[in-house]
């Protein structure tokens, strides 16, 4: 990427995308931080402040898919800028829905108010979302990097957030089954957990995009996984 | 009739420019005007029913080879050519070819369309004629027709045909000079640059027609649009400096080429 277009202005338009990216990745991460933070402390101004940035984020997706449309329909891009451009399309529909699921999270804080958060699945549900952020933070700074190797380490280690989720989803099984009164709330933390397990997943696809950016090939093999939750509680022992 | 579906006829040709044997082969092939080499040790095959696209920029040989392809360069003074370039198996370099003959297996189209200045008939029957190909005039007719149908032109000039060739839009006169080319029954056609001097719609009429000639003809075409060698090419060899840089499959080449003078020429950068 040392070399520079002969149109200076196509460089600015590539600058612009990757500069609208890096914003849309701060703000999801800050989304999906202070949902959780919102939903451990019970803090429904907080999730009121995620709802609304999510209309934020939506805009920036669009505003990236028509800017990434017109540079399509202008410079025709060939090669690695073809590649750079649709690896933009992707990671701004993946940040999207990241910011969807803290949004989704932060609409939950309402409905667990009542009964607050037992400070044991709190903790679980931080541990899981420290996890989660740390691997949507790190993907951030792969991108601005462009390393090829530092997304392949990304994308293997979502299995760690896989098997925090299954940990904690057999957590949430076990209180439901101590009190049914704790239904409704371990409910809602189900959903939330599920939410943070995705943004792990999506933090995997832009990885996984990165690479495909740079080398302009697939990362090889399946990805991954230690995600057991949907074949737990089938068997009562 | 045996009718396929467009896409059984384009798995079939893929097929055959995958098993088939090179149609021309060069090897070693340095080209010198005067004292300056032009292209430095050239190995580029084309394979048969393909179309090869040749970018690269200006004054890289991308031309030069071009014409090494039917000894265009022979009408240039000073030049000298090395190496061996054969046709099937004929070294076309050999002494005993005949260079008139070898023309009518390997025809050229040019950058500017140069329709004799004669009827559209004439222009098409020209070739045919001196090379014997047509026994009367029933025979011509047939052969005029259908080189012309095989350009894509004879519904539009079928009533005119005894017009001059010159009165042609420049679009229409491209396809017409494509059908001067395909009347002498040739195996190999060279295009140098044939849509540069044409508006978008009429270079989209010869980009369906190289497409479609790639049938029956094996199809190598000097570009300077890396946009049209991405639409009508099949391979892509990249030239720089005289040298070859790189021959790749043209979908491999506008996505992820292995050099990186082949990048930062079609990405538009600078090296």
């Amino acid at each position: 990427m040392a070399s520079t277009h002969i149109l200076s202005a196509y460089d600015d338009e590539l600058k612009y995308l990757s500069r609208r990216i890096s914003e849309m990745g701060g703000l999801a991460e800050q989304m999906c931080a202070d949902a959780v933070r919102a939903l451990v402390n019970s803090d429904s101004a907080l999730a009121q402040k995620v709802i609304s940035d999510d209309v934020i984020l939506d805009h920036a997706e669009r505003e990236i898919q028509d800017k990434a449309i017109v540079t399509i329909a202008r410079r025709q891009p060939m090669a690695a800028d073809l590649r750079e451009i649709v690896g933009t399309l992707r990671i701004a529909a993946d940040l999207e829905r990241v910011g969807d699921l803290g949004k989704n999270t932060a609409k939950r804080v309402i409905a667990v108010q009542g009964t607050g958060v037992p400070r044991k699945l709190a903790r679980g549900i931080e541990h899981l979302s420290d996890l989660a952020l740390v691997q949507l933070k790190e993907v951030l700074d792969v991108y601005a990097s462009r390393s090829a190797e530092k997304a392949e380490a990304i994308r293997i280690r979502d299995e760690e957030i896989d098997a925090m989720y299954t940990s904690l989803f057999r957590e949430l099984l076990t209180y439901m089954m101590e009190d049914p009164r704790n239904i409704t709330t371990c409910t809602h933390l189900l959903f939330c957990a599920k939410n943070i397990e995705r943004i792990g997943d999506h933090a995997t696809n832009i990885a996984e995009t990165i690479y495909y950016m740079t080398t302009g090939a697939q990362p090889e093999g399946e990805r991954p996984k230690d995600d057991t939750s949907n074949t737990l509680g089938a068997i009562t022992e | 009739m045996n009718m396929m579906s467009e896409a059984a006829v384009e798995k079939a040709l893929d097929q055959k420019m995958n098993d088939s044997s090179y149609k021309m082969i060069g090897k070693d092939v340095s080209v010198y005007y005067g004292e300056k080499r032009a292209l430095f040790d050239v190995n580029l095959n084309v394979r048969e029913n393909t179309v090869t696209a040749l970018i690269g920029p200006s004054g890289c040989g991308k031309s030069t080879f071009l014409r090494c392809l039917n000894r265009m360069n022979d009408t240039i003074e000073n030049c000298r050519v090395t190496g061996r370039i054969t046709l099937d198996a004929d070294d076309i370099y050999d002494q005993n070819i005949d260079v008139v003959e070898l023309r009518a297996r390997v025809g050229m189209v040019f950058q500017k369309p140069n329709p004799f200045p004669k009827s559209i008939y004439e222009n098409i029957s020209y070739g045919p004629r001196i090379h014997g190909l047509a026994r009367n005039k029933a025979d011509m007719d047939q052969i005029v027709e259908a080189s012309l149908q095989r350009a894509g032109l004879w519904t539009e000039v079928k009533d005119r045909l005894h017009e001059s060739g010159t009165g042609l839009s420049g679009g229409q006169q491209q396809r017409l000079c494509i059908a001067r080319a395909v009347a002498v029954s040739p195996e190999v056609i060279l295009m140098d640059e044939p849509c540069s001097a044409l508006d978008p719609i009429a270079t989209a009429k010869v980009e369906e027609l190289i497409h479609e000639l790639r049938a029956n003809y094996t199809i190598v075409i000097v570009t300077h649009s890396m946009q049209q060698a991405a639409r009508v090419s099949q391979r892509t060899a990249m030239f720089h400096l005289g040298q070859l840089v790189e021959e790749n499959d043209t979908d491999k080449m506008f996505t992820n080429p292995d050099d990186q003078r082949t990048q930062d020429y079609i990405m538009g950068r600078f090296g």
